[in-house]
Parts: C-alpha cells; sequence; structure tokens
C-alpha cells in the first residue's frame, strides 16, 4: 500500500478490543492489557442512542454524560496499561469527552500515573447547526424542522483525523464523543503505518480490522454458540480479541492464550457481515469501504488472517445521528402454564385489548405478543410447532405521557384477581422512549478538534 | 433439510433494517444455497418479520450471503415494542428453512 514521505516506524501493531458496548464485562480488558502485549487497547462503548441518554444527564449536571462505567473501567485497565506502555483510545467520552478526560486525570493521578496525558475529541456534537440548517430524516423524509421541540441531541460520526492528531501529539489515553466505531480503531493503525488519509485501500482495510474487533466478544466465539452445531469453548471467561496488523493492513485476528471462547474462520465471517448492508459500499468518514474481495484464511490455532479490503474516496457528508423524544412505552407481561395454558393465555390478551378500549387509554399502537410462541417471529412460523406447555403474555404500547403508558401494565396486573386461572409472575415497566434517525450534513458544518486535559482543569 | 445443516449467521440491526448473514460451513454448497435461496423465499419464510423488500448480496470469496430486510424492526431498534427489538433472534429462523439436499458431488 502507498505510504507517507516517512518511513513506518513498526512493521507491526497490536491493538485490542476491551469492550463492545457501554456495559461490556471488564475483566477480559484487563487480561488483554496485561497478556496481550498491546501498543493499542479500544474500547467502543456507544450505541445508537447512548449519546441522547447521556446528553440528558449532562444537561442535569455539567460534568456528568460520559459512560457510566468508565470510572471502573479505567480504575482496572490503567496500570497494566501504563506499566506496558499500551495507549487507550475510547468513545466513552460519549457526551461529554473533556469532562470524561478530566476524570480520568483525576484517576490517573490517584493510582499515581501523573505521567499519562489524557486528550479529549470534541466537535461531534452538531445540534445547533442541525436545528439551524433545513435538512430531512433519511428514514422518514420527514422535515427535521417538524420534531424541533423534541430533539435532545444531534452527533455527527467523526472520522479517524482528530484520533490520530491526539496520538501524535503522545496522547496515551484520547477520549471521544461520537465517532464511528471503525475508526476508533484505523486511527492507532494511520498513526503508526503513516498512511495517507486519501490512502483509500489501506482505510477500506482498517476498516475491516475496526468492524472485526469492535464488537469485542463477537469475533471470540460470542454471539456464536449454537451447541451441538457451533459449540464455543469457555464462554462465561470469553477472551476479547486482539488483532496483529501488519504495515499493509492485514489482520490476524486472536486472543490472549488460555481465555475462553475461540476465534475461527467461522467467527470472524459472522461478524465481518455483521450490520453491514451493501458489502460493497459500506459508508464511512473516512472511505466507502468495499468487503467484496475480502479473504479470511486460517493462521494457526485460534488465529485467523483476514485481508483484501478495498474502498474508495469517502463522501462528502457526514451521518449525523438526531436523537427525540417520541412519547412512553408501557409494558406488562402474566405466564400461564400446564394443560390449556396456551388457551388461558389468548384469553388474557382477548380481555386486556377488550379493557384498554373499554377505558379509553390513549395509545396510538399497541402489539399483544405470546413469548414462547410468535413474540419473535409472528404466527406464520409458531403454527407449524406443537403447543408449549408454559406461555408468558406480554402487552406494549406507545403513549404520548407516562401516566398513560402506565395503565397498560394496569390492566395485564388486573389479570391476577379478573383474568384466567392461574396466571402468575406479573412484571409492568413504562420508559420513555428516546428515539433517533439519521441526517446526511456537510462535513464543512462538522470541526473535530482534539485537547489535552489536566485533573483539575475547570468544568468548560 | 435444514438450512441449520449447510450454513451458519448472524443477525445486525441498523434503524428500521436487519441484515443476515447466511455463510455455508463448507463454500463449496455456495452455488446450490445460491439457488434455493432467493429473496422470495427468504421474504416468505419471514412473512411476520419483513415488512418492505429483501435484498440479496453475494461473497463467493466468503462462501456467505448477506440479506438486506427492510421495514423489519417495528419502526426501528430505538422506538420498537417488540420484544426482541433489535431482532438479534431472526437469524436462528431463517436458518429452519427448508432446503434441498445439495447434489451428490
Amino acid at each position: 500500500m502507498s505510504s507517507d514521505t516517512s518511513i513506518p516506524t513498526r512493521t507491526a501493531v497490536r491493538i485490542g478490543a476491551g469492550a463492545g458496548y457501554s456495559g461490556d464485562r471488564i475483566e477480559p480488558a484487563v487480561e488483554l492489557a496485561e497478556h496481550g502485549a498491546l501498543d493499542y487497547l479500544v474500547f467502543e462503548c456507544l450505541a445508537e442512542r447512548t449519546i441522547a441518554i447521556a446528553q440528558q444527564a449532562r444537561r442535569r449536571d455539567p460534568d456528568a454524560g460520559y459512560d457510566p462505567l468508565l470510572d471502573a473501567r479505567m480504575r482496572a485497565v490503567l496500570p497494566a496499561a501504563a506499566a506496558r506502555r499500551v495507549r487507550i483510545v475510547s468513545n466513552m467520552g460519549a457526551a461529554n469527552p473533556r469532562a470524561a478526560a478530566r476524570k480520568t486525570a483525576r484517576i490517573a493521578r490517584e493510582l499515581g500515573l501523573n505521567h499519562l496525558k489524557i486528550a479529549a475529541v470534541t466537535g461531534d456534537d452538531v445540534l445547533d447547526v442541525v436545528l439551524r440548517s433545513q435538512l430531512r430524516f433519511e428514514e422518514s423524509g420527514d422535515d427535521v424542522s417538524a420534531y424541533a421541540d423534541r430533539i435532545v441531541a444531534a452527533n455527527a460520526y467523526l472520522g479517524a483525523a482528530p484520533i490520530v492528531g491526539a496520538l501524535a501529539a503522545g496522547a496515551d489515553v484520547t477520549l471521544t464523543g461520537r465517532v464511528a466505531d471503525p475508526s476508533l480503531f484505523a486511527a492507532p493503525l494511520i498513526h503508526e503505518f503513516g498512511w495517507r488519509m486519501d490512502d483509500w485501500r489501506a482505510l477500506g482495510q482498517a476498516t475491516v480490522v475496526g468492524h472485526l474487533l469492535e464488537c469485542a466478544g463477537q469475533v471470540t466465539g460470542g454471539y456464536f454458540a449454537d451447541p451441538g452445531c457451533k459449540d464455543v469453548p469457555g464462554l462465561a471467561r470469553l477472551g476479547f480479541p486482539l488483532g496483529e496488523v501488519s504495515a499493509d493492513g492485514a489482520v490476524v485476528v486472536t486472543k490472549v492464550a488460555g481465555a475462553g471462547g475461540m476465534v475461527t474462520e467461522a467467527t470472524c465471517k459472522e461478524q465481518l457481515l455483521y450490520e453491514i448492508h451493501d458489502p460493497g459500499c459500506y459508508f464511512q468518514p473516512d472511505v466507502v469501504a468495499d468487503f467484496t474481495q475480502v479473504r479470511v484464511e486460517p493462521h494457526g490455532s485460534d488465529r485467523v488472517r483476514v485481508s483484501g479490503g478495498r474502498g474508495r474516496a469517502r463522501t462528502d457528508t457526514l451521518k449525523v445521528s438526531v436523537a427525540y423524544v417520541d412519547g412512553h412505552i408501557g409494558e406488562g407481561q402474566i405466564s400461564y402454564g400446564g394443560p390449556g395454558a396456551l388457551a388461558r393465555a389468548r384469553l388474557a390478551i382477548e380481555i386486556v385489548r377488550d379493557r384498554l378500549a373499554m377505558t379509553g387509554v390513549r395509545a396510538s399502537e399497541l402489539r399483544f405478543d405470546l413469548i414462547g410462541v410468535n413474540a419473535l417471529y409472528g404466527d406464520a412460523l409458531a403454527a407449524r410447532h406443537p403447543d408449549p406447555y408454559e406461555v408468558r403474555v406480554r402487552v406494549s404500547g406507545r403513549a404520548q405521557h407516562a401516566s398513560e403508558a402506565a395503565r397498560i401494565g394496569n390492566e395485564v396486573e388486573t389479570l391476577y384477581t379478573n383474568g384466567p386461572a392461574g396466571g402468575g409472575g406479573v412484571t409492568k415497566a413504562t420508559r420513555e422512549v428516546i428515539a433517533v434517525q439519521s441526517v446526511l450534513l456537510a462535513r464543512e458544518h462538522v470541526t473535530p478538534v482534539f485537547e489535552f486535559v489536566e485533573a483539575g482543569d475547570e468544568t468548560a | 433439510m435444514k438450512l441449520r445443516e449447510l450454513a451458519h449467521g448472524r443477525t445486525g440491526d441498523k434503524g428500521n433494517t436487519l441484515n443476515v448473514s447466511v455463510i455455508c460451513f463448507d463454500a463449496k454448497h455456495y452455488a446450490h444455497l445460491r439457488a434455493q435461496l432467493t429473496p422470495a423465499r427468504v421474504k416468505a419464510h419471514l412473512a411476520d418479520v419483513v415488512k418492505g423488500d429483501v435484498l440479496r448480496y453475494e461473497l463467493p470469496l466468503l462462501g456467505a450471503f448477506n440479506f438486506v430486510l427492510r421495514d423489519a424492526l417495528g419502526g426501528g431498534v430505538t422506538r420498537s415494542l417488540a420484544l426482541d427489538a433489535h431482532g438479534k433472534s431472526v437469524s436462528s429462523a431463517l436458518l429452519d428453512i427448508d432446503v434441498d439436499a445439495p447434489p451428490a458431488p
């Protein structure tokens, strides 16, 4: 692959994945930091609407709005990472990367790691420009302005560039808000190998590397096991993956020796296609990646080599996730068992359906499920299979206000004393819905930056 | 026979769209499954799940297909009323589809 005029300083980079989502296990990340001989440890912790929930927390407290497990993760991994010079990159900054960086700097000081340089990447928050612009949602085609009073967050998917900047300036820990997940992994590779930001082939393969690693345990045997058909050893102590990336971008995916799970061609292929639409045209902020020529080959025990990712020039726009309040969901569940369980569960549903109509519950959408029968796939597939011995009724509905949504679960609960025989184990809940749709925003409206943060810095 | 005997797969979500990969255990079954697993058959099998179109992308080097199922997540993961709002379980139902046994070599 083409490279910058400077000679790459490394022939290989070892990069680990310390989390695949916000609530992920922490010990596998510590195991990687201690035993992975890593150069980088990347934590991907930001799901589609996580940042909107974090934004609401930040409104209540200007020092809040970052990942709730940041404190626990940093205390667990910083000592090993600092001792072994493993640099950390993460989007745990969520809605407040500066506060996350300040918190990390304080933790580092408490641990006696005063030399660590902590960077925050910002610029993804584009709420103001989205509210000022004439934009339409990609999914619904609706005018964004029609949602203006309900929008709580708008964040652009940044690329690798600001992280590369922070790494070049010496950051030991780089905390971001919304960044495209693969770019978290591409940035260390771009920095170490000196790839140009228009080397589309290199950036396409970097996207492959990031995509394979970003969900952590999903490439080492998590979300894979199917007993008797696809068996996986040691899932309770599943090892998280690390990639040995060479200067041409080819990666060997593996895990720490002795860790649970497995790395096979099959686990890598499943993860390669996870959440992909057109594999020849995977839009990223840094590149339009092409996975159609990717090769997945065995390379030893728990070692799989993946190469052949390509790419084309990036687009002129960035994807922006816009989060808005979308009413409330109310839900109730109750179980029936033994002979006739299914008939009693169906009767329960008819009663609740009548009651919601009779008492005038204003729900814009209602759903009635028989868990164990039709909740996952509907009635057509269920009809081919025998009746279950236990079945759980689930009623859920959408209402504008929480008090109205709560009436749905209440009508399930009253089945205890008013419904079919033997109904037990009622649960009920209501929650506010933060919905997300996306818009495309011209790059010129987005200005990613990084800065170094000290433990004592004031709240911005 | 069931597809599950010849292939494995995984579901992913994005907005109101699902993707389900189908990956041959043995790449020699790719052409056979290509003929069997048309987008129309997949849509018919998952009729209660997919409200929109089904697209099939082909990845012969991987011995795999990627099915993209539009309007399959109750309006989108973030607002769906469904028990499995992400549609994580859908790959298991697709692998239950009946396919002809591959021709003898």
